[in-house]
Order: structure tokens, then C-alpha cells, then sequence
């Protein structure tokens, strides 16, 4: 077994325990805690596969930026365990099957999918090398990039003048 | 692509875990020695004379409050959450000292037949992997504070974590306009492009003054301790730690400011770069090793002058208001950062066309 | 409403000017101001290596005093507790017996002395109440003790050294300022 198998053995264990307990734990914050975990171990896949460029904006973006402000919210709600409302029972049973819905769509797409002979490019990929991924972005998909951070600039100035208020 | 688990190339291995023990334990003395030059600044400038007791000129003053650190009663409130109050200041202290992974110390030393990169990783992603583990360092503030139980615990870490996202924003966009005169994230190249000629700094005054002030927002400096605003907070999120815990958390914000100084003086000051000499020819005539030396203590010299700023602008200037940091941060940096990089890219465009329009 | 005294200002509250806004200039100033103060004379004084100069009427612990041939000066009249606000003196009279003429100047002489240094306000009435001379007030002010049965002071923590004997001592417990009544 080589290095990169067993860290890849290791980040999928990781992660998906870490999936799994964002679910099941009772406290909130507990939840997000173990999402950062994900967010983490599924930024070190990207490193395995030699995308270090969305490793480390992932890491920016969503364990940084995106899961502070999740944290946040959630400390400022009161969890106390007294105000939480019942929960109805129409309301799980519910739930359930959307979910168990979403699962089976995921299992028939992948299960068409060849999967089998499109491996991962564990450590050899060069598109996710931030020279690479510039040439694409600006080459081939200049127009829905610029109008993309257009629109991030505007939401950016839009927070400003609401703030001006 | 495919060698056996555990063959790895023990020469690296060994090289790299010797240079992270040095790196790492050279930035906890640096901090160390932080207090002490902290003190005594604050001192100086309060007309006073500051530590002078332990050793000669209060030398062994570090040593003296790590220890009565060390002896302090360790307590954990019996309402905290205590897997996550221990945590806290791990956090804290792993992600201050994760930085200093991509900063290039040196140029390379000579020895046992090799050339051995004063670095402990060139990743071509070297600025964002910064950017990357700062944004972790809101965690060891947030967790501790809201661990506690304490109200006045969760209200500075709740500050903490808003003021620090704000602030990264306008560190981020002052740099991008460095990043388009450089073309390089990995700061070896950016400092590589500084030897022997201008400095970023001149290029970037404004980007420079940017990410100063972010800089300190960043390391919860004064003026903008926000976290910690003793008058408020009573003592912000570290107020239910107790002993070494609340050690690391003090240390931690030394650490990130001995870090943080090493990155401007590499980003904007030429790092390793010793000024008014010509590196390379300096290397041929004296050997590549005193370079190498000559050139880490140049660095050296440059980041404690940014550490003396550092003490000076927090014994100097009163601390914001939280209204006013905010205003600062979203009204003030933010729309400079973006003119200065409309601005840099514009003279770019101008210079490739030769100066025409 | 008028002003009750001619010192008060009126506060400006004009929007902030650009220069004003934008920090720098004021945050360049304040800067200056304190790196010049880092190479200021430091009035700090070394407290135990050095010591300030006391005033001619400080007030510290009480010493007995003895007069030229050594002998104690006390009497045990009891004036001095009479006149303490905070009644931390007492004492016990004993008679002079034969034979001890050259340790106490008069027939009666204080057995016991003790001043509880926790109670006493160091106002110095003792010394102003004392007909013989006898107590005064010292420089010496700054006591520590495990315990507060160790501040009552006796007599032999007040009696001054024995001029004849312990003639260094005995100038060093007088004091600089000292030229007892």
C-alpha cells in the first residue's frame, strides 16, 4: 500500500465519519465542528490529486469563511434543550424518504457511471495547479468568470451600502 | 507514482523535520522574548524602566512568567463544554505556528554535500496557504469563547471571529495587486524578484499600508484588540482560562505576530534580500554559507524592526470602537484595496502597451 | 447658564475634516510623542537600593529612646497611651531597684511597652505628649510579618541600640533627620 493510498484510506474514513457524525450530534455546534472536519479532509483529497489550488481555497472559503459565520449564527441561537419544539412525527417520517429519495438518485447515477476506468490522477494531475487553472478560467471561460465576480462585486458593494444605512 | 508505503527519502525527511524544529523553536523564544521587549517598550515609552529584576536588565523575565504560568492552577469550569475548552488554545497556538511552514528564511545552506532549502515548503500557492491557515486561526478564538460559558466570553469571541473575516477581505484584495506585478504566489519568487532591485513597497505604498493595518486586525493588536477589550469584556474569550492554557492563548497572539512580520518583510521588504549589497556577487566571493547566514539575520533584523512597530503602535494609539473598526474595515480598506488594484492593473496594461493608450 | 468657572471649554463637534478622517497625520503625531519619550530620564527611583529623601516631619514606627549614658528615658507615666487616639500603647511600671542606676534614669521605669504597629495611625501625639522624651517617631516605615501577633511591638523591637555600646547601631537608628528633643 503506498503513501497516497493510505492517506487516501485514511481522509475517506475521516470524512465520512465525520458526514456522519454532523447528523447524528445533538448539539449544533457539535455539528458544525465535525463539518469543518469534512471540509478539511475533503480539501486534503484535493491535495492528493495535486489540485492545490482548490485545496487551499477550499480550506479559504468553506472551513475558513463560510463555517465561521455558520458558527456564529448558531452560538447566538439559545440551545437549550428545553426550547427546542417537538419535533412533529409526520414532519420525520418525511424526511426520511426525501432523503432515502436523494440516496437512491445518487446510487443509479453512479452505478451507470465508469467510475471504473476514470481514476483519480493521484498526484499526477496538473489541471488544478494554479497556473493551469488560470489559463482555463481566463482562456476558455473569460465571459462567465468575469460576470461571476461582477456579480460578487456587487454583492460586496450591496453589503457596504446596506451598512451605510 | 507507485513506491512501497513508507520508503521515503530520508535525507529530505530528516533535513525537513531538523528545519521545522529550528523554525519552531526559534519563533516560541522570538515570542518569548516579545513579552519581555513588550514590556519594556511600554515601559520606556511610559517613562518608566520595566522588568529589571531576573537576570541582568530583567533578561530572565520570559522564563520567570512561563513559570509562574506553569505553577498557576489549572481550572475548567465546571459549565464548560471540556473537550473544546482544552481545544481552544491548542488551535490557537497549532495555527500561529502552521504559518511559518512557507516562509523562506534564507536562500539555501551548503552542507553534507547538498543544498538545503531554508525553507520548510516552496508550494506555488505560498500566499494563499497563508491566507488559508489564518482563516483557521478564527477557530482557537471562537471555540474557546463559546467552551467557556461565560457570556462576556462568547460576546468577544463573536466579535473576534466578525472582525478578523472582515479584515481578511481587505488583506486579500491589497495583496492581489501585488500578485499581478509578481505573477507568482510562491513567496520565493516573490522575494527572488526583490533581490538586487526596488522593493515591492515602492511599487505598492498603499497595498503596503493595507495590509499593515490588516496585519493587525489579523494578530488582534491594538488598536483593534476588539477580542480582548479588558474595559468591556472584562477579559474577552480567554476570561475563564486559567494557567497554561491561558499561556498558550497570549502566546499564540506573539507567535502570529513574529509570523506576520516575517511575511511583510518577505512580501513588501525584500525578505532575506540584505540591502545595498549585491547578493549574488557577495555569494561568489564568500562562500554560499556566510550568505545564507548574512542573509537570514538580514530578514531577522527586518522583522524585529516590524515587531518594535508593532509594540510601539499598541502603547501609542487608543483602541477603536466597534462601530468605527467596522466602518474602517468595510468603508475605508476595502474601497482602497479595490482602487488600488484598478489602479496597478491599469498601469500594467499601460506599461505592456509601451505607454500609449 | 453661566459657566461656574472661566476654565470651561466648549467642545467643537464639527464633522471630521478629510486630513482628520483619514487618521494618518494624528496617528504620525501621537507615534512621534512616544518614541521621543523612550529616550526621556526615567524618574523612576530603585526602591530598596535607593531611597527618597524624607521629609523633615515624617512620621514612622516609634523608637525608646535612651539618653546620653545609655540610660532608658521611659518612665512608664503613661501619657503617651493617654494621649493615643487609637489606644494601641500599654504598658507595666516596675520600680528601680539598687544596682540598676545606669539602665534607668529615673526610680520607675516601663516593665512592658508595646505599641500594636496595626493599630497605631502614626499621628505622632505620643512623642508630642511624652514629658521625657522618651518616644519619638522614626524614618522607619515599612514593616512585614507572617502574623499580626508579631506587630505588636515590644519593647525590645522599640528600645534604641545603647549609645556607648552600639555607637553604630545607635546612629543608624537615630536616623538622618533625628536630633531627639
Amino acid at each position: 500500500m503506498s503513501t497516497t493510498h493510505f492517506l487516501f484510506w485514511f481522509l475517506s474514513v475521516l470524512a465520512i465519519f465525520s458526514a456522519i457524525m454532523v447528523v447524528v450530534s445533538k448539539n449544533p455546534v457539535h455539528s458544525v465542528l465535525w463539518l469543518i472536519i469534512v471540509f478539511i479532509t475533503i480539501s486534503g483529497h484535493y491535495i492528493l490529486m495535486n489540485a492545490q489550488f482548490l485545496f487551499i481555497v477550499n480550506l479559504i472559503v468553506y472551513a475558513g469563511a463560510i463555517m465561521v459565520l455558520f458558527l456564529y449564527v448558531i452560538m447566538l441561537m439559545d440551545l437549550n434543550a428545553d426550547s427546542e419544539p417537538q419535533k412533529n412525527k409526520w414532519l420525520k417520517i418525511a424526511g426520511v424518504i426525501g432523503g432515502g429519495a436523494l440516496l437512491l438518485v445518487l446510487v443509479a447515477a453512479l452505478k451507470d457511471a465508469d467510475i471504473k476506468n476514470q481514476l483519480a490522477q493521484t498526484g499526477s494531475g496538473q489541471i488544478g495547479l494554479i497556473h493551469n487553472l488560470g489559463m482555463a478560467l481566463f482562456n476558455d471561460y473569460v465571459v462567465p468568470f468575469e460576470i461571476s465576480s461582477i456579480l460578487f462585486l456587487s454583492a460586496m458593494v450591496g453589503a457596504v451600502v446596506i451598512g451605510k444605512k | 507514482m507507485h513506491e512501497m508505503f513508507l520508503i521515503i527519502d530520508w535525507a529530505i525527511a530528516i533535513e525537513k523535520l531538523v528545519l521545522i524544529a529550528v523554525i519552531v523553536s526559534l519563533s516560541l523564544v522570538v515570542a518569548m522574548y516579545e513579552t519581555y521587549a513588550e514590556r519594556k517598550i511600554a515601559a520606556f515609552i511610559q517613562d518608566r524602566r520595566g522588568p529589571s529584576r531576573a537576570g541582568p536588565f530583567g533578561i530572565l523575565q520570559p522564563l520567570a512568567d512561563g513559570l509562574k504560568l506553569f505553577m498557576k492552577e489549572e481550572i475548567v469550569p465546571n459549565l464548560s463544554n471540556k473537550f473544546l475548552f482544552v481545544i481552544g488554545p491548542g488551535l490557537a497556538m497549532l495555527t500561529a505556528m502552521m504559518t511559518s511552514a512557507v516562509v523562506p528564511w534564507s536562500s539555501h545552506l551548503h552542507a553534507f554535500g547538498r543544498d538545503i532549502d531554508l525553507q520548510i515548503a516552496d508550494v506555488n500557492i505560498g500566499i494563499l496557504y497563508i491566507f488559508g491557515v489564518v482563516s483557521m486561526g478564527v477557530y482557537g478564538v471562537m471555540i474557546g469563547g463559546w467552551a467557556s460559558n461565560n457570556k462576556f466570553s462568547l460576546l468577544a469571541a463573536i466579535r473576534g471571529a466578525s472582525q478578523i473575516i472582515s479584515y481578511e477581505l481587505a488583506m486579500g484584495l491589497s495583496l492581489i495587486a501585488l500578485l499581478m506585478l509578481s505573477g507568482s504566489l510562491s513567496l520565493r519568487t516573490i522575494v527572488e524578484q526583490q533581490q538586487d532591485g526596488w522593493y515591492y513597497v515602492f511599487y505598492q505604498p498603499l497595498g503596503f499600508l493595507i495590509f499593515l493595518v490588516c496585519a493587525f486586525a489579523e494578530c488582534n493588536r491594538t488598536p483593534f484588540d476588539l477580542s480582548e477589550a479588558e474595559s468591556e469584556l472584562n477579559f474577552g474569550y480567554h476570561q475563564e482560562y486559567s494557567s497554561m492554557k491561558l499561556g498558550f492563548y497570549l502566546f499564540a497572539e506573539y507567535v502570529n505576530m513574529f509570523i506576520s512580520s516575517a511575511v511583510m518583510a518577505t512580501i513588501f521588504f525584500g525578505g532575506y534580500d540584505i540591502p545595498f549589497v549585491n547578493d549574488a556577487n557577495f555569494g561568489a566571493q564568500h562562500g554560499q554559507n556566510l550568505l545564507a547566514t548574512l542573509q537570514g539575520l538580514s530578514l531577522f533584523i527586518k522583522v524585529v524592526i516590524f515587531i518594535f512597530f508593532f509594540i510601539w503602535v499598541r502603547w501609542t494609539i487608543p483602541r477603536f470602537r466597534y462601530d468605527q473598526l467596522m466602518n474602517l474595515g468595510w468603508k475605508g480598506l476595502i474601497p482602497l484595496a479595490l482602487l488600488n488594484m484598478l489602479v496597478t492593473g491599469f498601469v500594467i496594461l499601460l506599461k505592456q502597451n509601451n505607454w500609449h493608450f | 447658564m453661566n459657566a461656574l468657572t472661566n476654565r470651561s471649554k466648549t467642545v467643537e463637534r464639527k464633522p471630521m475634516t478629510f486630513w482628520e478622517k483619514i487618521y494618518l497625520p494624528a496617528i504620525a503625531k501621537g507615534m512621534s510623542i512616544t518614541f521621543s519619550h523612550i529616550f526621556k530620564k526615567k524618574p523612576t527611583i530603585n526602591y530598596p537600593e535607593q531611597t527618597r529623601p524624607f521629609s523633615p516631619v515624617f512620621r514612622g514606627l516609634q523608637v525608646l529612646n535612651r539618653d546620653e549614658e545609655g540610660r532608658e528615658r521611659c518612665t512608664a507615666c503613661g501619657l503617651c497611651a493617654v494621649a493615643c487616639p487609637a489606644e494601641a500603647i500599654t504598658m507595666e511600671a516596675a520600680e528601680r531597684l539598687p544596682g540598676e542606676e545606669n539602665l534607668y534614669r529615673e526610680e520607675k521605669y516601663a516593665a512592658k511597652y508595646e505599641i500594636n504597629m496595626l493599630r497605631c495611625i502614626f499621628c505622632g501625639l505620643c512623642e508630642e505628649a511624652c514629658p521625657k522624651d522618651a518616644v519619638y517617631l522614626s524614618e522607619t516605615f515599612a514593616t512585614a510579618n507572617y502574623n499580626r501577633q508579631s506587630f505588636i511591638y515590644g519593647k525590645k523591637d522599640m528600645l534604641i541600640p545603647h549609645p556607648k555600646l552600639q555607637p553604630e547601631e545607635y546612629e543608624r537608628a537615630k536616623g538622618l533627620r533625628v536630633n531627639p528633643k
